[in-house]
């Protein structure tokens, strides 16, 4: 008997006199917390995402490129990773190497790169939660996690929900995805949250609201 | 009595003498009240945050105890659909067989070292060991568990292995043992945390840039897409679960929920018990292998290890509900004293109280110990967030040492003899139910110890030494209940 055969056969014999499962799973637990218009749903990412020490910036369509050149030129990056389908428009207006992301670049090419910019799939507002689903606009997971300067950009309010029950629904568990909640930390040192450890240090979240 | 290794010396000493050692430990209880102190707030002020906790834990309870009930189905399902979306299973009776299965497929790439993800099963199963036979290096990279490595140490919480080290002793272990390693810690390190953060992060880098073989576990197993969830804070579970070629999970065959929505309760339930945060820094989610990103090689290893043994037990089988949170560690009494090494096992605290005389058996000193490794205040059930009642299964378990019985050991129904050393215990109990149940015996019985009160000591002798070491005896009144009864109601009107 292989060890699969003899795994099924004991749980089914430690379930033989179990009661019938009779009682259905109930979800009366709520589907977002409390009652919120559009704008103060994206007020609340904004707030969560800062509480955990991500840096927010608001824009409009116009001024995108202009905010996202000001965040590189900042920051002194030299080098940006750019996911193949990213809006070219993103980086109009930013004079920054530009490096795709081939199939064949290597986790050290990565490390050389200064930042990453990419959009993302859903914004969940009550956790302060981006979300990134490996689309050709945020690219493979290893882009955002190897350079230390992550940019990430929202389209408020359609890609925002209130909670995480919505923010499943509108996901594929097809794909890979890459919840992220604020800079990488660390609680490891007398559970105290200490942020900057193996991730990007910086996470800095643009909210893009209509022209 | 079972074969079943938990990752912790051959031989513990029982939990009271491992515990008395502890206690003695300034530093450590210092440690410990601290961090336990700071985290105890938080997970307060995080819970009280999302008005349907009653609600999400009850939820939680309901689907764990679902899946569990009807477990071989949705095994069978998940291996399936892990299997359509190009990943490869594996089953593992025990911890030897899991071993051998994972070294093995180490082997297979060719490598001589992996990354490591955090993870509870590998710990459980003593994966790092068992490679390091084979001549494979196994670098751990959660920051916690790093100290624990670097400082040939062993995990004494199951969410911060190393949070009986403050952060001198981190520094120091840094300074001394990173060399060893790799990297070197930086010249000059202090002990702030963001410092020594960096400094792991320094050290780290380089491994998780050139690794090939990532080996982890997983919080969560969805059978219906076949997807595989771990949630972590630092990064470095990312760094394991896509750079490397072949990526290697070990999972405890308890860990699956039916659905994805079923993550909705987890989700919110697990962060704000464990880290008291409304959402972890990074939670990645994987479903098989994808073109061109990640892993091209998946491995997912199922683990039994006792756990089919703990599902046959009524009572105790609620433990494999547990989402390994640590809130339940975070809030005892107990293991704010004695500290998580007290335990004997990687799982310590109420629920590795619970979880390890189960998994194990109750055969050694320590797992036979175990069960007594609490005041049943009840406190670690009030906060789980998936509603397991360790008091009532800590009673259950010391009524299975006291007594013996029935149980399942590696699959098969076995009858425990009664452990050595309760002998005076059921003596004593046996003299109580033949004394309760003969009235006349009982009035001779109360008569007496009133009439002798005052020559009463107040510890016992002999066996009930142990007893009275830590209780005061009852003082027994100058007149037995139903005398006084007798005298002033004259027993009339006692049927009002």
């Amino acid at each position: 008997m292989n060890s699969r055969e003899r795994i099924l056969g004991r749980v089914r014999r430690a379930l033989a006199d179990a009661p019938a499962d009779e009682t259905p799973i109930v979800r009366d637990y709520l589907r977002e917390h409390g009652e919120r218009t559009v704008a103060r749903t994206v007020e609340l990412l904004a707030e969560n995402l800062a509480d955990y020490r991500a840096i927010v910036h608001r824009t409009d369509e116009d001024g995108l490129a202009g905010l996202i050149a000001a965040l590189l030129e900042k920051r002194g990056s030299a080098s940006v990773l750019v996911p193949p389908g990213l809006d070219e428009g993103w980086l109009a207006a930013t004079g920054v190497t530009r490096v795709a992301d081939g199939a064949d670049s290597t986790p050290d090419q990565l490390d050389r790169v200064d930042s990453v910019v990419t959009a993302c799939a859903v914004a969940i507002a009550e956790t302060g939660t981006i979300v990134l689903d490996g689309s050709p606009d945020q690219g493979r997971r290893r882009i955002t996690l190897v350079p230390d300067h992550h940019v990430c950009v929202v389209r408020v309010p359609d890609q925002v929900v209130s909670s995480v029950p919505q923010g499943l629904e509108r996901l594929d568990p097809a794909r890979p995805l890459t919840w992220i909640s604020g800079p990488s930390a660390t609680s490891d040192i007398e559970l105290d949250r200490v942020e900057g450890v193996h991730g990007p240090r910086a996470l800095e979240v643009v909210l893009v609201g209509g022209p | 009595m079972s074969g079943t290794f938990v990752g912790m010396p051959a031989f513990p000493p029982a939990f009271p003498e491992a515990a008395r050692e502890a206690v003695g430990d300034e530093t450590l209880r210092g440690n410990l009240r601290h961090a336990t102190r700071t985290i105890r707030a938080k997970r307060e002020k995080a819970v009280a945050e999302v008005s349907d906790w009653a609600e999400l834990r009850e939820a939680g309870k309901r689907i764990k105890d679902h899946t569990l009930r009807h477990l071989d189905r949705y095994l069978v399902q998940l291996e399936e659909s892990v299997t359509a979306a190009g990943g490869i299973v594996h089953w593992a009776a025990d911890a030897a067989e899991a071993n051998e299965i994972v070294t093995g497929l180490v082997r297979m790439t060719g490598e001589s070292e992996v990354v490591k993800v955090k993870s509870m099963a590998t710990q459980e199963i003593g994966l790092n060991e068992a490679l390091q036979a084979a001549g494979i290096r196994a670098y751990e990279t959660d920051l916690a568990e790093l100290i624990v490595q670097l400082g040939k140490d062993r995990p004494s919480h199951i969410l911060v292995p190393a949070i009986h080290r403050n952060r001198g002793e981190i520094r120091d272990i840094f300074a001394r043992e990173m060399s060893e390693w790799g990297r070197p810690a930086p010249e000059g390190l202090t002990d702030t945390p963001a410092e020594l953060a960096e400094a792991a992060r320094l050290h780290l880098r380089e491994k998780f840039l050139r690794a090939r073989v990532g080996i982890s576990g997983a919080n969560f197993m969805v059978a219906e897409t076949g997807t595989l969830v771990v949630v972590e804070s630092e990064g470095n579970g990312r760094m394991c679960l896509t750079l490397p070629e072949t990526l290697i999970s070990v999972v405890g065959i308890e860990k699956i929920v039916p659905t994805w929505q079923d993550l909705e309760v987890f989700l919110q339930t697990l962060p704000r018990s464990s880290t008291a945060e409304r959402m972890n820094p990074y939670t990645s989610t994987w479903t098989g292998t994808t073109d061109g990103d990640g892993p091209s090689t998946f491995h997912l290893v199922l683990l039994d290890n006792g756990r089919t043994d703990t599902l046959a037990d009524e009572v105790g089988r609620q433990a494999l509900r547990c989402i390994r949170c640590s809130a339940c560690l975070n809030v005892c009494p107990v293991y704010e004293r004695a500290g998580g090494h007290a335990y004997g096992s990687v799982y310590p605290g109420p629920i590795g109280a619970i979880l390890s005389p189960q998994l194990r058996g109750t055969g050694s000193e320590i797992d036979a110990s175990l069960p007594y490794a609490s005041s049943l205040c009840g406190a670690c059930y009030e906060v789980c967030p998936v509603a397991i009642d360790i008091p009532e299964v800590l009673v259950h378990l010391r009524e299975r040492v006291v007594q013996g019985g029935e149980v399942t050991r590696e699959g098969n129904r076995v009858v425990l003899r009664p452990a050595k050393g309760h002998a005076a215990e059921r003596a004593a109990m046996r003299a109580a139910r033949w004394t309760f149940t003969h009235p006349g015996a009982l009035r001779t019985g109360q008569r007496a110890a009133s009439r002798t009160r005052r020559f009463h000591p107040r510890t016992l002798p002999g066996p009930g030494k142990a007893w009275s070491g830590t209780r005061e005896l009852p003082a027994v009144p100058a007149e037995p209940f139903r005398d006084w009864w007798q005298r002033t109601h004259g027993g009339k009107d006692g049927a009002k």
